[in-house]
């Protein structure tokens, strides 16, 4: 009888701690993240990663960068929509703007634009949904255009804005690292169209998300401006 | 009749100290959230094949809703999920490990483990030959507990590489690369899962350990031979 009643407890335990488990990984099914107070710990949580990866970042290390052999040819389009929808900028009626904290706001043209000063790096592009893939570009780096427009290099941000809605923002100190660039050429020949015409800004420390394509406008701030993707819950940084 | 009081005597007890319990439930609170959120971060873009978790499985919120919202297949939560539940998962790894050191409960109860003594507790356990002790732990467990520890480990040591790849690009380096440290984050997150299937389906078997881990202790007696009187009795 003795026996029998604690076989009986143990099998109801059994049951229960199996049920327990359940609820357990129901958790995950449920709509636990469609909520104002997770969404609000999860908006606390990103600053505070923005904070440790801003620690993180040094302005000085470079990212890794490869051999020309191992530049992939037929690089990947991302974006929300399909690439025969990517804006196609004409370069005779391109103007890049400037705005905010910057001493010569006279817009640029592509032809003067292409003819800053210009390097080559083979990097790794890295997307924020786990893909990545090396790239060859080659273009100006930010910290020489910002110089070069009287830009007050104390602000905190700059940001981008794209011909296809699409808007951006980075700290300071990534823009002024070494490796960011404004790319004019992909694979070694002016950007195609859906990768970017006439350029794209090439943050080799930062997903691939942080990197605006077909920029045409461009301020400096100290004000944050988010992102496109930032502020559809994407974490600003966003360093790598 | 007689009742048993447990007293520290009674063999049969395994005590978890309040730190413990926490660090335990916190372990397993975390890494629900971290393989759920990091499940459906895998499925935007996954690694073998066309393989896609089924999306109950996932933590991120209703992605119908993040699509028509805004163009998101809900991996903006799931990343939120992931980039948050790495501290709680942190914080009670390192009260865990801490407390393990300065308790001596490492040294105690999970050391020492031999090969030999892992195969025979091993062919013991899989003829169903083994007794379970609370707070003994045989060879098998202790090679368990120290496996689980090393893949979170692991899993915290692959995670940084595939999040810094340029800041630790060393650390990304030694996984061989940033795709190669996404795979291993994968493989450890499996073994993970693995001890959690096969740890829970023996607390299913012992149901007193659950008790202990969550009240702290448990005493009953758990063998049905005699109850022997006990030196303090």
């Amino acid at each position: 009888m003795r026996a029998n009643k604690k076989l009986d407890i143990d099998r109801r335990r059994f049951t229960g701690s199996g049920l327990s488990l359940g609820a357990l990984t129901l958790l995950t099914g449920c709509d636990v993240s469609d909520n104002d107070t997770v969404q609000a710990m999860f908006a606390k949580v990103s600053r505070w990663n923005n904070f440790v990866q801003g620690a993180l970042f040094s302005r000085t290390r470079l990212a890794p960068e490869y051999p020309v052999a191992m530049a992939v040819k037929d690089f990947r389009f991302n974006a929300w929509y399909h690439y025969d929808q990517a804006p196609v900028l004409n370069a005779a009626d391109f103007r890049l703007e400037l705005a905010g904290l910057i001493a010569d706001k006279r817009p640029w043209r592509v032809a003067d634009l292409y003819a800053l000063p210009q390097k080559t790096q083979v990097t790794r592009h890295v997307c924020v949904e786990g893909w990545s893939m090396i790239g060859q570009w080659t273009g100006t780096p930010l910290s020489v255009f910002l110089q070069r427009v009287g830009a007050d290099l104390t602000a905190k941000y700059v940001g981008f804005v794209c011909a296809d809605g699409y808007y951006e923002s980075i700290d300071m100190g990534t823009a002024l690292h070494p490796q960011t660039i404004m790319a004019f050429q992909l694979s070694g020949e002016t950007l195609p169209a859906e990768y970017g015409f006439p350029f794209k800004i090439r943050i080799p420390t930062k997903l691939g998300f942080k990197q605006p394509k077909y920029v045409t406008a461009l301020y400096v701030t100290n004000r944050n401006p988010g992102g496109f993707w930032v502020d559809r819950g994407y974490n600003w940084f966003s360093g790598i | 009749m007689r009742m048993t009081r447990p007293t520290t005597a009674t063999h049969d007890i395994q005590e978890h100290p309040l730190l413990v319990r926490i660090a335990h439930w916190g372990q397993a609170l975390a890494i629900i959230i971290m393989v759920g959120s990091g499940w459906r971060i895998y499925n935007s873009v996954p690694i073998f094949g066309d393989y896609r978790f089924p999306l109950w499985a996932t933590l991120g919120g209703d992605p119908a809703i993040s699509k028509v919202a805004h163009m998101d297949p809900g991996v903006a939560n799931a990343l939120n999920w992931h980039f948050a539940g790495m501290w709680l998962l942190l914080a009670s790894y390192l009260l865990f490990i801490v407390h393990g050191l300065l308790s001596r409960h490492f040294f105690r109860d999970l050391l020492p483990l031999s090969p030999r003594a892992f195969l025979a507790d091993f062919i013991a356990a899989a003829t169903f030959r083994l007794d379970h002790r609370l707070g003994v732990y045989n060879a098998v467990q202790r090679a368990f507990y120290w496996g689980v520890l090393f893949a979170v480990f692991m899993m915290f040591a692959s995670g940084l590489a595939i999040w810094k790849p340029v800041q630790l690009s060393w650390l990304t380096a030694l996984f061989g690369g940033y795709p190669a440290a996404r795979v291993i984050h994968f493989l450890f997150m499996s073994a993970i899962c693995l001890f959690i299937i096969v740890h829970v389906a023996l607390v299913a078997l012992v149901p007193k350990t659950l008790l202990a881990m969550v009240f702290g202790r448990a005493a009953e007696p758990i063998h049905d031979a005699p109850e022997v009187p006990h030196a303090g009795e």
